[in-house]
């Protein structure tokens, strides 16, 4: 029988099938962080369990570091706010103790988790990988099965290497067609999001197939399987092919020599066979696909940035309407008006959305040889890695951001979720390249505007949103295969 | 784990859609190692007219009179009626170990978010999925009758109203018994050590590079 890709992975970790209707998952790898790990080890020992194989846990500090260089230069001490640095020694502590292999917040690997994962090669197709944060999601861009899970199952895992689950749903996107000029992979999926909502994905798992996706860099299926959990999908995915490989190749988790040869052999297959069953099919063109803004505080509220904001009497569902109203009045903005009319008082270039060498390189290229508006506050690049800053910096990437007036930060989650100092101040408005446009997720009171970097950096520029293909950008030596095109 | 077999409580109306868990549990109070005490920021900055930070007094604070929670009807309320996608964005168990700590046995709603509805299994709170024109007519009369309770039973899968008209909720048959008996999850799985060494040894063969 025809499979799809997710089936393939399914059936591939299946343990244990129970009488009750649920199975027993196998899990190859698992990720974690200071936040959602120390009640799971506390657990363990409470349990007197170990885990099960060392090898398949790797951790690293991301939601709470700071990210400013004076406070990291003195590393763990550095860390100004006392909670923090008790979480942050807590992961040191448990990391210890049990034996798991950490990139602790001195170490040049150090990241955001789900950046830090393929950068290392720990990331793989055909694994299951699974980490207390809701954005592993990311990882499927590999043809990996890999979900969120809350601390309890951080803990199940730990203990046991599976998880109890029941198989989701099969959802495809297709997204056909080449994507224009300054219309990236970011773009896309906030289409996709605004096309399905919030909810869509619910029970799902995505595949993203189709020529644009297929056209995409591996950072930007990254991004896309990332932002799957905002379209409600714990599983996002991409089929595997030669860039997949060609990415994965002679990283140092990666397998060697004749495992290599053997790895590519078993994910060639990682794919949807011809004919397989999707219980949801969902179709976009990507030459309609514009550069997107959201307006509101959840990400299905997004409209290209040649569009106007809704306005509430055009909505005939209650609890929509209610729910355009209120966002309207969180967000302190006008229905009908345009959303490059927007003004931006901050903006933030990072998360683990968006904070890959490409997404840096992106920014860069609209940056370049411009400068920051003078309205805007504070515009602040954080890379997701302290590998991907030093690539960056090697390319001087850097010193067109500073010179542009950006703030190039350290390494960490930012002011994504704004757990460390970065945030904005109640009514701000801020053009974010991350995920989320919740309510005070960026602090309390803030408003958030989801965007590309190329356009966050525009936003940046010009001190309202601007679109990206009206305005020249500067080609980097770097970036001749790939970019904002 | 506390069990819930059955539990009749006074019921809270919370009349928005896609609640996400940064509201439900505000990112600052994340940075905790404990898994309790959440309760008092549960819903942080709809229910305070402040900034909340860990360590502050709670009960010092300038309360939002206008949020649900505060009205004074509502105090001890044990079951939260929600909208559409109840629960969605980050994965953090914070979220129901809020709600648990505050009080809440049991959520209704139309519909959540995947990973929020799993972990409140974890945490035995239980949430119940009903259709939205049920969820109507309960936000309707939680919100017309002072003290308004509803009696929830696990064990038949039902709700009876204050009127003793049944409403019968689906529950999977796993779940249900976890939650029913307060059963550790990972007591279970182990369980099963066997057939998970069984598929270790398979999987060694098919995928070595993972095992080295």
């Amino acid at each position: 029988m025809a499979k799809t890709l997710y089936d393939k992975l399914w059936d591939d970790h299946l343990v244990a099938e129970n009488p009750d209707g649920s199975a027993l998952i196998y899990i190859d790898r698992q990720l974690l962080h200071e936040v959602t790990s120390p009640q799971a080890f506390e657990g363990l020992k409470i349990a007197g369990r170990k885990p099960r194989r060392l090898e398949a846990n790797l951790a690293t500090p991301d939601h709470n570091v700071p990210t400013t260089n004076k406070e990291r230069q003195a590393g763990i001490s550095g860390i100004e706010d006392p909670i923090s640095l008790i979480q942050v020694k807590t992961l040191d502590e448990n990391c210890d103790e049990f034996g798991v292999t950490q990139f602790d917040i001195d170490d040049i690997r150090q990241g955001i988790v789900h950046v830090i994962g393929p950068e290392q090669g720990y990331t793989l197709p055909g694994l299951t990988m699974v980490c207390g944060d809701s954005h592993t999601a990311t990882h499927g861009a590999f043809g990996a099965m890999a979900f969120g899970v809350g601390t309890s199952e951080v803990e199940h895992v730990l203990a046991t290497q599976c998880l109890r689950q029941k198989k989701m749903k099969n959802m495809l996107v297709k997204v056909d067609g080449k994507l224009g000029y300054g219309v990236t992979a970011k773009d896309v999926v906030l289409a996709v999001i605004g096309e399905i909502g919030t909810a869509g994905g619910n029970g799902h798992a995505i595949e993203f197939a189709g020529t644009a996706i297929e056209g995409l860099s591996m950072e930007g299926r990254m991004t896309i399987c990332n932002m799957a959990i905002e379209a409600g999908a714990r599983v996002g995915l991409v089929a595997v092919d030669d860039k997949t490989i060609e990415y994965v190749k002679g990283r140092p988790f990666a397998p060697q020599n004749d495992h290599w040869d053997m790895a590519v052999k078993a994910w060639n297959d990682l794919h949807s066979d011809e004919g397989a069953h999707f219980d949801t099919v969902v179709e976009l063109k990507a030459e309609d696909i514009a550069p997107q803004v959201t307006w509101g505080t959840s990400p299905e509220m997004v409209k290209p940035v040649t569009g106007t904001i809704p306005n509430p009497a055009n909505e005939d569902n209650p609890v929509k309407k209610e729910g355009i109203e209120r966002a309207l009045e969180y967000m302190n903005l006008k229905a009908d008006s345009a959303i490059s009319s927007i003004p931006v008082d901050k903006v933030f270039i990072g998360s683990c959305t968006n904070s890959r060498i490409e997404d840096m390189r992106e920014a860069a290229e609209v940056a370049k040889g411009r400068k920051v508006a003078a309205s805007v506050k504070q515009a602040m690049v954080v890379p997701g890695s302290g590998l991907v800053k030093e690539q960056a910096e090697a390319e001087g990437l850097d010193k067109i951001f500073v010179e542009a007036g950006f703030e190039w930060r350290e390494p960490g989650c930012s002011m994504c979720l704004a757990m460390n100092a970065d945030r904005l101040e109640p009514g701000e408005h801020c053009a974010s390249t991350s995920n989320r446009n919740f309510e005070g997720r960026q602090g309390q009171g803030g408003r958030t505007h989801l965007v590309s970097p190329a356009m966050a950096a525009a936003a940046a520029v010009y001190g309202h949103f601007m679109d990206v293909r009206d305005i020249e950008i500067s080609r980097l030596s770097t970036t001749e295969n790939g970019g904002a095109e | 784990m506390d069990a819930f077999t059955q539990h009749k409580g006074l019921v809270v109306p919370l009349d928005r859609a896609n609640v996400d868990t940064d509201a439900i549990i505000p990112k600052q109070f994340l940075k905790s190692i404990k898994r309790s005490g959440f309760g008092p920021n549960l819903f942080d900055e709809w229910r305070y007219m402040d900034h909340g930070e860990p360590g502050m007094d709670n009960s010092k604070r300038p309360i939002n009179e206008e949020f649900v929670l505060n009205f004074p009807r509502y105090q001890g309320a044990s079951v939260l009626l929600a909208r559409e996608n109840f629960g969605c964005g980050s994965s953090r168990e914070h979220a129901p170990w809020a709600l648990e700590d505050y009080g809440f046995k049991a959520v209704i709603a139309p519909s959540y978010a995947d990973i929020f509805f799993n972990n409140c299994f974890k945490n035995g709170i239980l949430p119940i999925v009903l259709d939205n024109n049920i969820m109507d007519v309960l936000f309707e009369e939680a919100e017309s009758t002072e003290g308004y309770q509803l009696d929830i039973d696990l064990d038949s899968q039902t709700i009876t109203r204050p009127n003793g008209e049944t409403i019968k909720f689906d529950v999977e048959p796993d779940r249900k018994h976890c939650l029913y008996n307060g059963l550790d999850d990972i007591g279970i799985t182990l369980q099963q050590e066997q057939s998970i060494t069984d598929y270790e040894e398979a999987r060694k063969q098919r995928a070595p590079w993972l095992f080295s």
